[in-house]
């Protein structure tokens, strides 16, 4: 009890600006299945190492396990550097069906291992909450912002004081709403970006740096 | 047929997070569609998302969930100050909570101004003799 409320104090230091200049943080990549944050894990990744972290896929839950990649460090144009942990977490959902894996064309036995993985890979993701310093939360900007899980995941982090910076991903794609992400959480910064395209993203790397303690 | 069940607050006011949070996953589980006056806490949905997960099975692929907040926003300054006030004394009270099985509720659209609950159909099943009928055709 008294752990945690030390824990919460520090972090309200830390939010007023106090310790703020921290050289080392944790980053976690969260949001809802297939939303593009193992293409950004992979896009920081290579920017900044020259190597791949995770693997992609069109078919939902690719990701299962939390994949960590230490020491990515960033520097901004005014040669402030941040070294990162990068936490690239599963998708979160409130449901997963084999069957819809089956219907991607995979053995019965297939989907459901792959279904019971996910639904460890969810149970992980958000017990990994609480390690997290900052939290850059991935939206697919072609879907609906409005999702329970999107609200949820804003919503547990503003209760733990973690910064959260909003990524609309995919703006490559005509059916990209930004607009519609940032009527959904006005209270926030929302960054619009292609991961699979590195469209905005050196301008991104230039917010993360700025924004991640 | 889909069956909703009305949970008053009153009825889970003064039980435990997780006591609070199986019972409205109990009722999903019986393939009903909870509708809680009031909201969860922050963490009790996340605690609701990760419960679930470890109860998916054959038979139960998780949930559908939609929380219908009083919104801020089109109040002038009167209405809110009034809402606020309405915060303090009600909190959780306010709101109302929607939990429905993922094989009865396909989607639930939370808009701004509207919700939307999408149930799955259910599969129609062709009688006999329309069966037999297309069979003759195809034999023709």
């Amino acid at each position: 009890m008294a752990k945690s409320f030390f824990q919460k104090l520090l972090k309200k230091l830390k939010a007023v600006g106090l310790f703020s200049s921290k050289s080392h943080v944790k980053l976690g990549l969260y949001g809802p299945p297939n939303g593009g944050k193992s293409t950004l894990a992979n896009r920081i990744s290579i920017d900044w190492l020259g190597e791949e972290m995770s693997s992609i896929s069109h078919i939902a839950h690719e990701t299962r396990e939390i994949t960590i990649k230490e020491q990515v460090a960033i520097k901004n144009k005014k040669g402030k550097e941040i070294t990162f942990s990068l936490v690239d977490t599963p998708g979160i959902s409130t449901r997963i069906d084999y069957e819809d894996f089956l219907k991607k064309g995979m053995k019965r036995s297939e989907a459901k291992r792959r279904a019971k993985e996910a639904t460890k890979g969810v149970i992980d993701a958000i017990k990994w909450l609480d390690e997290m310093d900052s939290v850059v939360v991935v939206l697919d900007s072609t879907k609906d912002p409005y999702s329970q899980v999107n609200i949820t995941i804003i919503g547990n982090l503003q209760a733990r004081d973690i910064p959260v910076l909003i990524v609309a991903n995919k703006v490559d794609l005509k059916k990209s709403n930004i607009e519609l992400i940032k009527a959904a959480f006005p209270q926030y910064e929302v960054f619009p970006i292609s991961a699979k395209y590195g469209r905005n993203i050196e301008e991104f790397y230039e917010k993360l740096v700025e924004f991640a303690r | 047929m889909v069956t909703f069940q009305f949970v008053p607050f009153q009825e889970v006011q003064t039980l435990s997070s997780t006591l609070r949070v199986n019972k409205l996953l109990n009722i999903v589980k019986d393939d009903k569609i909870v509708i809680m006056e009031g909201r969860l806490r922050k963490q009790e949905e996340a605690d609701l998302i990760e419960i679930t997960m470890q109860e998916i099975s054959s038979s139960f692929s998780g949930i559908e969930l939609s929380v219908i907040d009083p919104e801020m926003k089109g109040l002038d300054g009167v209405q809110k100050f009034k809402q606020g006030v309405a915060n303090i004394l009600l909190g959780d009270r306010q709101g109302l909570t929607i939990i429905g099985p993922a094989n009865v509720v396909k989607r639930i659209v939370n808009n701004p101004d509207k919700i939307e609950l999408f149930t799955k159909e259910a599969k129609k099943i062709k009688p006999k003799s329309a069966k037999r009928k297309k069979a003759r055709k195809k034999r023709r």
